[in-house]
């Protein structure tokens, strides 16, 4: 197995809260992996270590043989690791375009980045070949702060793809978004998965992830509790223990049984 | 490639510059001479604070580390009386930069609200050394050389240096934005976490934008000192510097390049038309006070940004009362749905 990016007995507490415990998640190249379990188990906080976001009290975090461990935001992404985030953040006062330039040349200094001007021709071509591939390459000069919702998920996965990272991490593409737009995301999924592109994917839409992902990681109170393909995840018992441990989930339960 | 726009441009400077030669009355060169160095101060200020959302209340640490420069350099290296001291008004930016970079260093690792705070104390701290420090001569100021030029044409030559003070600023502020950095500057606005995993490096850009900004503040300080000839600690460590400038840029339009431009035309000329007709010099506060409730109220983007959304919407009523029907397809919008087909 040719691990791409993997997270080794990482461990983060906020005051009392524990919110990882000795977490291990290895994510293979090529792969789709997803990254699921009740509310609070830690899903979002794992990949807030992986990003740099969060410095985690232990354990390490390596992406294609290098440590990457308490790394800076920006110098992971550089590296290769793009993130979507669960509430879509989006930059509101700019134009949809300007969004997607903003990842580009993500790696070059910052000096260079004040003499030269916002984008070469190669850049727009670049962005909005993206956007014409999600599919919002019409609102390209539209203010970002006018998107839907939908909207902003294409948009924020568009300019993560911009810079074009070996993984991305996504922190529930389908949530709040019709039927629709959920199998359309799927697809740009399925599409840059067999270009090439690694994914992580922490998703509540249990259809979602099964169709999708390779591998499932289920996270349960910190820590990873079960890995397998998803049939191996849904006829696992100590998955559903999970979900029915936590009581704030009973759809979820459903969902994983039904599944 | 002087298109409509730069047209304007070069009218406006044509105006600035006819200025001390219709008008010679040296009562309205004085208030033009005080009206640039706002305007450049605004411009300047805006150009970081109005593009990254981080709200300086410290700015007034640049304007008068650019005095002190020039009063004590023109001192201390004995220069004559007279446009050899222009030289200075420059180094009295530079001198500015070298103190924005520790002062952004420290301030800019908090954010928003706190950044203010931050900036505020700073601005006490510099305040207060130029009053207890001896080389400052403390609360009795210092005096430059005293420059005698004839009351006459006294104000022209400060008043071009100012202009070019102006032009100067929005010529970077306008380049700034044009730039991969000015774009990251409002990413940085916008959500500096988000800016962040995208590979901004945004403690780099910010402090480099603080730094920048300093320059022109600092200029405009050292060309003031030279313009009065006596500086004292309160005044040019002066906290209604740093809400003036913020106020005249929140009238014209944050994050515009014309509305600090603008604001520091109309309160910064009024203000001082006021001190000197009513010979009342706190009046302008009143005016200022009125003023911004007006602008919050009524247009909390600022004069510009107001003006130029009702242009638009003019135009795009016509538009729509033209082509009503191309509207109504263009505005179903359906992300997805071809597309998704063809995906490969």
């Amino acid at each position: 197995m040719d691990v791409l990016l993997s997270a080794t007995g990482v461990t983060k507490s906020f005051g009392g809260l524990q919110a990882l415990a000795e977490c291990h998640l290895d994510v293979e190249r090529g792969s789709v992996t997803g990254l699921i379990g009740p509310n609070g188990s830690g899903k979002t906080t794992l990949f807030n270590v992986i990003t740099g976001y969060v410095k985690p009290d232990a354990g390490t975090v390596t992406f294609d043989g290098r440590d990457i461990t308490n790394a800076r935001p920006d110098a992971v992404f550089s590296l290769g690791v793009g993130r979507t985030f669960q509430l879509t953040r989006i930059f509101a006062r700019i134009s949809v375009l300007e969004n997607m330039l903003i990842a580009t040349q993500h790696d070059e200094s910052w000096l260079r980045g004040l003499l030269r001007s916002k984008s070469s021709k190669v850049e727009v071509d670049n962005a909005m070949e993206l956007l014409e591939f999600v599919g919002i390459a019409r609102l390209a000069h539209l203010q970002a702060g006018a998107l839907s919702y939908g909207q902003r998920k294409l948009l924020e996965l568009a300019y993560v793809l911009v810079a074009n990272p070996d993984v991305i991490l996504l922190d529930e593409p389908a949530g709040g978004v019709n039927l629709t737009l959920i199998n359309g995301i799927k697809e740009k999924i399925r599409a840059l998965n067999k270009s090439g592109k690694t994914f992580l994917i922490v998703e509540h839409n249990m259809e979602f992830v099964m169709s999708l992902c390779d591998r499932v990681t289920v996270m349960h109170q910190g820590t990873n509790l079960v890995t397998g393909t998803p049939a191996e995840v849904r006829a696992n018992p100590l998955v559903l223990d999970a979900y029915l441990g936590g009581d704030d989930d009973d759809d979820l339960t459903e969902a994983v049984a039904g599944a | 490639m002087l298109q409509k726009k730069n047209l304007w441009w070069v009218l406006a400077i044509a105006v600035f510059a006819m200025y001390p030669i219709v008008v010679t009355n040296p009562l309205f060169t004085t208030i033009a001479v005080f009206t640039t160095i706002y305007m450049a101060c605004a411009t300047s200020w805006n150009m970081f604070s109005g593009y990254s959302g981080y709200i300086a209340l410290g700015s007034a640490v640049f304007y008068g580390s650019g005095a002190y420069t020039m009063a004590l350099l023109s001192l201390h290296l004995h220069m004559a009386a007279g446009s050899d001291m222009f030289w200075l008004v420059p180094v009295g930016g530079l001198v500015a930069m070298v103190f924005a970079v520790p002062f952004g260093w420290i301030a800019l690792r908090v954010r928003r609200h706190t950044f203010v705070v931050i900036t505020i104390a700073v601005f006490f701290i510099f305040q207060l050394s130029a009053i207890n420090f001896g080389f400052t001569g403390g609360t009795s100021g210092l005096a430059l050389p005293f420059i005698t030029w004839g009351y006459q044409n006294f104000n022209t030559p400060f008043y071009y240096v100012g202009l070019s003070l102006v032009v100067f600023a929005t010529a970077l502020s306008a380049a700034v934005r044009r730039s991969r950095f000015g774009l990251q500057l409002l990413a940085i606005r916008d959500d500096e976490d988000r800016a962040m995993g995208l590979g901004v490096k945004v403690s780099a850009v910010k402090i480099t934008g603080f730094t920048l900004s300093a320059f022109t503040v600092g200029a405009a300080g050292a060309l003031y000192a030279m313009f009065v000839g006596q500086i004292y600690p309160q005044f040019v460590f002066d906290p209604m510097f740093d809400v003036s400038i913020a106020l005249m840029t929140f009238l014209g339009g944050l994050g515009t390049l014309t509305g600090p431009l603008l604001g520091a035309l109309v309160l910064e000329a009024s203000q001082q038309y006021l001190t000197v007709t009513f010979s009342n010099s706190s009046l302008y506060l009143i005016l200022f006070g009125a003023l911004f409730l007006i602008v919050i109220m009524f247009m909390p983007q600022g004069v510009v940004v107001y003006l130029r959304d009702r242009v638009t919407r003019r135009a795009e009523r016509e538009r729509e009362a033209v082509a009503a029907n191309d509207l109504a397809t263009a505005d179903a919008v359906a992300p997805l749905d071809v597309a998704v087909g063809g995906a490969h």
